[in-house]
């Protein structure tokens, strides 16, 4: 178990320390443990995103605390979490003391100008990944779509294209599918 | 001891209040730390949230441990970050209990299957909203066709493309320097 914490905050800390751009850069480093280790699986990770949506707080935070509660109870969560933090405590520290003027310096601009694009790439492909296991289910035969769930994708990704409804929040949207799915029995 | 416990607290409060992180915690920022605290200017506030973004890990964190320490040196910056995450390590575990309880349950699933949807529109949105808002030149968009060809087809770990990006960024700045 002592193993386990370790490596639990040993990957959390990797994260931390390389994940740019906050909750959602968390996702590729979190898809990428589902093949290293048998934490959670991709299923639960989708549900994990959910979870994390619908909940007050950081998304990267409330997706460290799961994953880690998944594998190993509450000391997981809170071994991940810290393991998740610790970087960022340390890293802004030093930032604070001594760089006045971080994020004005020219190299730094330069890194993230090349970084962001980047990082939105990986996440793109992330996502693809968490789209393809939460709308087909994965048999010795191939992929079979899960109709209902595409159905209420598509048409929620139409409804999030109206300016009005953007201003929904996420945990609403969860809430209606819920709803959705077990009235019309997906 | 007063101005620690008034960190955690204030941090807490901003934790257990916001969802999603991120951008979503700048106006509850601003509310707790510039108008009701008084602990920040709004220009700081913009200031750090801008530190926030551009170093690694959460925004929300990184923006907590430097309020913290711009208040109270390390220590701080410690007991500030401590404050963000307990709201998400007290409320995700017991989600997470409930979960686990309740996962065999025939309508938890079809709850579940529904949700899944949405989940897939939310990312896909995600996505596209980022990259509108970072892919704005002819550099930006073939650095992001490599990433992920990279991290698509060719498996590349994200660290490594995350290393690499950054190496790619400063090396085409030193050659502007050179024109």
């Amino acid at each position: 178990m002592i193993q386990i914490a370790f490596s639990l905050f040993w990957e959390f800390f990797k994260i931390g320390l390389f994940a740019v751009g906050g909750g959602p850069a968390t996702l590729p480093y979190l898809m990428e443990l589902t093949r290293k280790f048998d934490w959670y699986t991709m299923e639960e990770l989708t549900t994990m995103i959910a979870v994390s949506e619908s909940t007050p707080g950081p998304l990267g935070l409330n997706m460290s605390t799961y994953a880690g509660f998944e594998t190993l109870g509450l000391f997981g969560g809170v071994v991940s979490t810290l393991g998740l933090v610790v970087p960022s405590v340390i890293v802004i520290c030093v930032i604070a003391k001594f760089l006045d003027n971080f994020n004005e310096n020219r190299f730094v601009k330069a890194a993230f100008n090349a970084i962001r694009p980047a990082v939105c790439a990986i996440i793109a492909a992330s996502v693809y990944q968490v789209c393809k296991v939460s709308l087909f289910s994965s048999e010795a035969t191939g992929y079979t779509p899960y109709i209902k769930t595409i159905i209420l994708c598509i048409v929620v990704f139409a409804l999030l294209q109206v300016k009005r409804l953007q201003k929904i929040h996420p945990a609403w949207w969860l809430l209606a599918a819920a709803v959705v799915g077990v009235i019309f029995k997906f | 001891m007063k101005e620690y416990a008034q960190l955690y607290w204030a941090f807490l409060r901003i934790g257990g209040l916001t969802f999603g992180g991120g951008l979503a915690m700048l106006p509850m920022l601003k509310h707790e730390l510039v108008q009701k605290k008084k602990w920040l200017t709004e220009e700081e506030l913009v200031d750090c949230y801008a530190i926030g973004q551009c170093t690694p890990g959460i925004i929300a964190v990184n923006t907590a441990t430097y309020v913290g320490y711009k208040r109270k040196r390390v220590m701080g910056g410690i007991i500030s970050t401590l404050g963000m995450i307990t709201p998400s390590l007290v409320i995700i575990t017991l989600v997470a209990v409930c979960l686990q309880a309740f996962i065999e349950n025939v309508y938890v699933q079809h709850a579940i299957m529904g949700i899944r949807g949405v989940v897939c529109a939310l990312m896909i949105n995600t996505v596209l909203t980022l990259a509108k808002k970072n892919l704005k030149n002819a550099f930006c968009y073939v650095i992001a066709a490599i990433a992920f060809i990279a991290a698509h087809f060719c498996g590349v770990k994200t660290i490594l493309i995350v290393l690499a990006a950054t190496a790619v960024g400063i090396v085409w700045e030193l050659k502007g320097d050179k024109k």
